[in-house]
């Protein structure tokens, strides 16, 4: 049996230690470890985006990346989006637009429209689109997602002006 | 999932002898995407995963006057943020933007979807077409292999017991050359190719003849093929659809598809056609300094 490592990372700025063996995933040391529930497990094999969180800057499957992987990363969650009760124009958006039904898949979207808005500020439809294919949602279809990805970054680029 | 050890040695003679040891029940791990999810569904039963993440070797991405060498486990966004690579080797950064979705390119590299070695692969027909050597150090030593002749059937390549790809490497581009890599999949993104094709070509100075080309296929055959007469029966021809028609029908005649729920044999060699002509036809646009009218996916 493969002995429990400390990691050591941060999460959402601050920074976390803790145990876990070599065949954990991030995801199940993100939940089942520091009871981040907040990132969900959708098919556990890196075709639905459930339980995307971002990692150096860049979004990734959790479920695809070992927790012992994450020793010195720099992690950003769903959990870190809001501003205490204040939510960030992408999560107020999705609110908004009704762009989500159970909300499993939500979490994950979000945190792949975060990377899509850092990296394209002013993302058209079929850009929206292909960066968000790795996400897949079984309840709202996706035009609403895609509406509120607009409007958020619509909102965004109102604020920076 | 199955319990294992992790290792993440920096140097790369530590992981060698880690891989060595343990007389093939070891694996590289590089981006994981497609490694954990073999582990987690009982396909692969490693007792040790050696992450080759941490060692300079396999991150290696240089751009130079000789040619471009790429480190095995470079992530596909890195290659294709690089604007220098995109301009001279397109084929393998049309490739690295259609391999799973972002997600997936922000982990997996091209070395590691070398080395799965699917017949489907996106990377494989355009490290084939772009001359890549791949670079592989062992307990015995360093050797290279054309991508070419890597792998030998599906999920199976020459890599022995104990040896790691480093480095996949490819000459310089010559004047007036261009590539494209696309595949044909039912739906715009996310998807296994039914059959792909990758070219480069480089045209004389008017740019109205092939000087030469390299065609390479995909999803056709039990591996990657390369199709060298067909890119031999550009040489010398002008860049019209006689001479193109004529590749694709030297393509077809290599070409060993099976019927399954992607398409059916038929299908398959009819495919090979209507791709190489798109391929080509991009290829030469871009060796032209054309804009290319295409968007990845479709």
């Amino acid at each position: 049996m493969a002995k429990k490592r400390v990691v050591t990372t941060t999460i959402n700025g601050d920074t976390h230690e803790f145990l876990c063996k070599p065949q954990q995933t991030l995801l199940e040391a993100l939940r089942d470890v520091l009871g981040l529930t907040g990132t969900k497990e959708g098919c556990s094999n890196g075709n639905c985006g459930a339980c995307t969180v971002q990692m150096d800057g860049r979004p990734v499957d959790s479920c695809l990346v070992l927790a012992v992987e994450a020793e010195g990363a720099d992690l950003k969650t769903i959990e870190g989006v809001a501003c205490g009760n204040h939510l960030d124009e992408v999560q107020g958006a999705f609110l908004e637009g009704a762009a989500l039904q159970c909300g499993i898949c939500t979490p994950g979207f979000i945190m792949q429209t975060e990377s899509l808005l850092e990296e394209n500020a002013t993302p058209s439809e079929e850009e929206i689109r292909f960066y968000l294919s790795g996400n897949l949602c079984r309840c709202t279809g996706y035009d609403k997602i895609v509406k509120a990805v607009q409007c958020a970054a619509e909102q965004r680029q109102a604020a920076a002006t | 999932m199955r319990d294992f050890e992790y290792e993440a040695p920096t140097a790369l003679s530590t992981a060698i002898e880690l891989l060595a040891q343990q007389n093939g029940s070891a694996k590289p791990l590089a981006g994981g995407t497609d490694l954990i999810d073999h582990v987690r569904t009982g396909r692969l039963e490693p007792d040790l995963l050696v992450d080759v993440k941490k060692i300079d070797e396999l991150n290696v991405l240089d751009l130079g006057s000789d040619g471009l060498r790429l480190g095995a486990a470079v992530p596909c966004y890195k290659i294709y943020g690089t604007p220098e690579i995109s301009q001279q080797y397109a084929a393998l950064t049309d490739s690295c933007r259609i391999i799973g979705g972002i997600q997936i390119q922000s982990r997996a590299s091209v070395g590691g979807n070398l080395c799965n070695s699917g017949p489907a692969a996106d990377s494989i027909p355009s490290l084939i077409v772009l001359g890549g050597v791949c670079v592989i150090a062992g307990p015995n030593g360093t050797r290279e292999v054309a991508a070419e002749d890597f792998c030998t059937a599906p999920g199976k390549n020459v890599l022995e017991a104990g040896e790691l790809l480093v480095e996949i490497k490819f000459p310089a581009r010559a004047a007036n050359s261009g590539s494209h890599y696309r595949r044909f999949i039912p739906r715009n993104e996310m998807d296994i190719a039914v059959v792909s094709v990758g070219a480069s070509v480089v045209l004389d100075e008017s740019k109205e003849n092939f000087v030469s080309a390299r065609i390479a296929l995909g999803a056709v055959a039990a591996t990657p093929l390369f199709a060298q007469a067909a890119g031999d029966a550009l040489a010398g021809q002008p860049v019209n659809e006689e001479s193109i028609a004529k590749a694709a029908a030297a393509a077809k005649e290599i070409a060993t598809p099976i019927t399954d729920m992607r398409g059916t044999a038929e299908y398959r060699t009819h495919l090979i056609g209507v791709l190489i002509e798109r391929v080509i036809n991009a290829a030469v646009s871009q060796a032209r300094g054309e804009a290319i009218c295409y968007k990845p996916g479709h």
